[in-house]
């Protein structure tokens, strides 16, 4: 499978992304400049973490314009897969490709550290290799990762089972205490309409080796290269 | 006529040195000639007080590649063509001011060092001072309450830098005495990695060759910071908040990202790279000259600026951050344009480097600066004398025999010693710092030293930093040495072969023959610590005048050592699993060793006595512990630092959420002294025997204490549940930064 993951300035997960499924998984991947126009060599997209413009008026808010988001926008609406991890996540709200908002942590400090995330979708292209219920640990890095929606938005996400993973307790349960940053329903990763855009704030390619944090964030690269391989068959 | 001394004083310039000036030109020195002496012959830039002591340390060694001095960070040679650089500095003058930008800066700096080298960094370790965060006899309300601001401000501007740049911080520490109030200490501590036939040189080679300033454009901020450095803090020191900079993570992230490229793949455009720090374009062209021989002219009119009608003398001192100085051969300008233009980074051509070795300055077509580079790179240096502090006798004699008797209470003793914030658990502070980018960290914030592994090799660094300024406040000499060993045997319990040490020296005003003694005594006991382990210093940084009216801080040397894994897999922990063997490793305890002891501060209120470390024996220990962890020996290893053994071993209880069981007696001697080059190991009791063996092979005193497992801890008189350890190591931290933050 053909990956292209975005660089833009400010970006710092590229190399991390690249490296977990070039040397992890065994994938072909790129790195893609922000202004490049065109992604239709590519099966999947990833967009992955860091401070794209520093931040600078709000998170993900300046990148959204950059030339490379109209083709992302062209590859989502062709299908194909579209995973945001971190700033990512981000910059998918302000693309307006998924809906809501990151907002300032609720400690109003910036977190990292491992969380727990519960599949509550096992039915989608990110999660296929994983089981309903089953809980990942996959650490956050973040200042801005409190998810909110208004409540018509995320009574939808919730009946239409959009809600792929929620901070939950090693054991499994939906608590405050294992909500790092404040998100509404203990969201940590919602997908479109159609599926086939996924938003995180979670890290999944820090988990991607026994030695430095484990491996249960494999899964939703294994799921995304499963998902591909069975629309090919 | 000699300008008044208001001037001199603002450039830190004595009324000889501004005579030897005049002797060395053979005239006067113009307003911008005098500014730039002023900032090259500070304490900062020129080592006027320390270089001469600077030359006790040993520099080399069998990994060194890069020696201490010669460029913007040593570097040490890992085999498979791979180079380490690194480096400590403080930014201690700038954080008392402004916490927030003061530290985010101080960042900002260390890392640029590393890049310049054309490493990347891979890794961040911060080493913090400030004063007690909650009251006490000597921290009234609102001393303590100003503390805590300069805490929160400090961990945020080191998170809100390094957390933009996707470097991960991995390491430091965070300790606590009234002696920091208003004068905090940040020193920040940056590794990098590089291939070794890559590494680039800060070198100003090749007249003809172009000088390009890249990055941030130049402004008025940070004006005379190295001579801020250089001078103690009073009450006027709040005016001095132009001189503290403002920092732009993203634009050194994208700088990082450049400078890293052109030095892997288009190392042959240039000939040299060198950052702009303190003194900005002043210090970082001259020692670029001074260093290959050679002369530049620089035309201050083509360097782009922030603001509009900055004179020559504001441009050539201005401290601007963001900002990189590239020697590149004429035929490759528009490459080099092109590669800090593809990163959206402004690159202007502002000189040339020339033959005679004389810097000259212009603005447009006058020259306003001309000064043979060599001169201003030659500050002048002092030897003065020291004298004992007439208060150190009477502390150093004090008999603590009195109190090495049964620890009243123990459990509750242990109890208090890991919730007091020096003890406690820093994760308030390293969660608020991205440890994990990079996805090289193999351990991280709360180990006895960071392990980073190198991709594309089976092998991974050790680091950590150290500095127990109590011991220097008692003993310069024996604290300056245990700084060393300490790093060092951090490094060796994780497994690893300690290669290079960095420091950072903090002292107070060198022109007092009290700090001046404990400025050369720690020197010369570092010194001795590090011939004694191997360790050669390849980098470092000297923070002097230290001072809040005119109190000085405590001696704070701050060590950070790198070691070599040559198997990542033979990494050890030190968190304890059930159903093995523990071992204490070491000489038995002494008085000496509860001389500064956290014990004795929090249970009896008392800092007195003279610490003490056996050299031969701390080498001794590191040899065992490296060649226990490369045959895979052990499970388990911790050193023993503050609090003696039985923090040693709640800390390996609490990290591996397993119990202990052992019997020693129950003397406060054993539980909680600090004797030096001790650990605590775990194996399998299969392996027990050979440990023993191995240990005797060394020279290293070994008995089995007891084994793991269960939910308690039992030492002696200690008896408490792991639970019970981990709350109140959890909660100190957090319960003693809370409060009203006054913002004053």
């Amino acid at each position: 499978m053909n990956f292209a993951v975005l660089v833009f300035p400010g970006t710092w997960s590229d190399r991390d992304c690249l490296y977990v499924l070039r040397d992890g998984l065994g994938q072909q991947a790129s790195p893609v400049w922000h202004k490049e126009p065109d992604l239709s060599a590519f099966d999947a997209v990833v967009i992955p973490g860091g401070f794209s413009y520093g931040d600078h008026l709000r998170c993900g808010a300046i990148a959204r314009f950059s030339p490379v988001m109209e083709a992302v926008v062209r590859h989502a609406d062709a299908g194909k897969p579209v995973i945001g991890i971190c700033n990512g996540f981000q910059i998918l709200c302000e693309s307006h490709l998924l809906p809501g908002a990151l907002m300032r942590n609720d400690s109003l400090q910036f977190r990292c550290m491992d969380t727990h995330l519960r599949i509550d979708n096992p039915h989608t292209m990110f999660t296929s290799a994983g089981s309903a219920g089953q809980v990942l640990r996959v650490p956050i890095s973040h200042g801005e990762g409190n998810y909110y929606a208004d409540a018509d938005t995320i009574a939808r996400l919730e009946d239409e089972r959009r809600v792929v993973f929620r901070y939950v307790t090693p054991a499994g349960g939906q608590t405050a205490a294992a909500n790092p940053n404040g998100s509404l329903n203990n969201i940590a990763g919602i997908i479109n309409e159609r599926g086939n855009v996924l938003g995180m704030m979670p890290h999944p390619e820090r988990a991607g080796d026994a030695l430095t944090g484990g491996t249960d964030g494999l899964v939703i690269f294994r799921s995304m290269i499963e998902s591909a391989l069975a629309v090919a068959g | 006529m000699p300008p008044d001394q208001r001037t001199l004083d603002q450039l830190s310039l004595s009324l000889a040195e501004y005579e030897r000036i005049v002797d060395l030109l053979d005239r006067e020195p113009n307003e911008v000639e005098l500014g730039m002496f002023g900032a090259l012959w500070s304490e900062h830039c020129g080592y006027k007080n320390s270089r001469p002591l600077l030359k006790m340390f040993p520099t080399e060694g069998a990994y060194v590649l890069t020696k201490a001095g010669e460029e913007n960070a040593g570097v040490v040679d890992i085999g498979d063509g791979r180079g380490v650089a690194f480096k400590i500095e403080s930014h201690n003058h700038p954080s008392a001011i402004e916490p927030y930008e003061g530290a985010a800066t101080g960042v900002g700096g260390i890392v640029r060092d590393i890049f310049a080298m054309g490493a990347r960094p891979v890794a961040i370790l911060d080493s913090l001072r400030f004063g007690p965060p909650q009251p006490d006899a000597d921290t009234p309300p609102g001393v303590a309450a100003h503390n805590r601001h300069l805490l929160i401000g400090v961990v945020e501007g080191i998170g809100g830098y390094g957390n933009c740049l996707g470097i991960p911080t991995v390491g430091g520490e965070v300790s606590f005495s009234p002696s920091y109030s208003g004068n905090p200490l940040v020193n920040a501590m940056c590794i990098g990695v590089a291939r070794i036939d890559r590494l680039q040189r800060a070198r100003a080679d090749g007249p003809g060759n172009l000088l390009m300033l890249v990055g941030a454009d130049t402004g008025r901020d940070g004006i005379h910071g190295a001579t801020f450095a250089s001078v103690e803090l009073d009450e006027s020191s709040e005016e001095r908040r132009p001189a503290v900079q403002v920092g732009n993570p993203f634009l050194e992230k994208l700088l990082m990202e450049a400078c890293v490229q052109l030095a892997e793949e288009h190392g042959d455009w240039i000939v040299g790279l060198q950052d702009l720090g303190a003194a900005g374009l002043t210090s970082s062209s001259v020692e670029c000259a001074a260093k290959a021989g050679t002369g530049i002219i620089i035309d201050v009119a083509k360097a782009p600026r922030r603001e509009a009608g900055m004179t020559p003398y504001e441009v050539m001192l201005s401290e601007s951050q963001e900002r990189m100085l590239v020697i590149v051969k004429p035929e490759h300008e528009a490459d080099v344009r092109a590669l800090f233009e593809h990163w959206e980074l402004h690159c202007a051509t502002i000189g040339r480097v020339t033959d005679d070795g004389i810097v000259r300055i212009r603005d447009g077509d006058e020259e306003v600066a001309a000064v043979p580079a060599r001169m201003l790179t030659d500050a002048p240096t002092y030897v003065r004398d020291g004298a004992p502090p007439r208060w150190l006798e009477d502390l150093q004699r004090r008999d603590l025999s009195p109190y090495a008797g049964d620890a009243r209470d123990a459990s509750d003793a242990l109890l208090a010693l890991l919730r007091s914030p020096e003890i406690a658990s820093k994760r308030w502070v390293w969660r608020q710092y991205d440890h994990e980018v990079g996805t090289d960290t193999v351990a991280g914030p709360g180990a006895d030293a960071a392990i980073i592994r190198i991709k594309g090799t089976t092998k991974a660094i050790a680091a950590t930093t150290d500095g127990n300024a109590a011991y220097t406040h008692l003993d310069a000499y024996a604290g300056g040495a245990i700084a060393v060993v300490e790093a060092a045997r951090n490094v060796a319990c994780a497994g690893a072969r300690p290669v290079a040490m960095t420091n950072c020296l903090n002292f107070g005003n060198p022109e007092k023959p009290d700090v001046y003694f404990q400025l050369k005594e720690a020197i010369r006991g570092m010194a001795d610590a590090a011939r004694a382990l191997d360790v050669p210093v390849i980098s470092g940084n000297v923070s002097l005048y230290n001072e809040t009216n005119g109190e000085a801080i405590w001696p704070t040397p701050v060590v950070g050592v790198v070691g070599l894994l040559g198997d990542v897999g033979r990494a050890v922990p030190l968190a304890f699993r059930a159903g093995h063997d523990v071992l204490l490793i070491g000489p038995q305890p002494d008085v000496a060793g509860l001389a500064g002891s956290q014990y004795l501060r929090l249970r009896e209120g008392l800092l007195a006595g003279r610490p003490a470390v056996d050299l031969d024996m701390a080498a001794k220990l590191q040899r065992f512990l490296v060649d226990a962890a490369a045959a895979g020996l052990l499970v388990s290893a911790h050193d023993i630092a503050a609090g003696g053994l039985a923090v040693a071993v709640a800390e390996s209880c609490i990290a591996g959420d397993t119990g202990f069981d052992g019997d020693v007696t129950g003397d406060a001697l054993t539980l909680f002294s600090e004797t030096q080059s001790r650990a605590v190991v775990s194996c399998a009791p299969a392996d027990t025997a050979a440990v023993e063996r191995l240990a005797r092979s060394c020279g290293v005193p070994a008995a089995r204490v007891g084994a793991t497992g269960g939910e308690r801890m039992r030492l002696g008189p200690v008896d408490l549940a792991v639970h019970t350890l981990r709350d109140a190591f959890e909660s100190g931290f957090p319960e003693a930064v809370a409060g009203v933050n006054a913002n004053v």
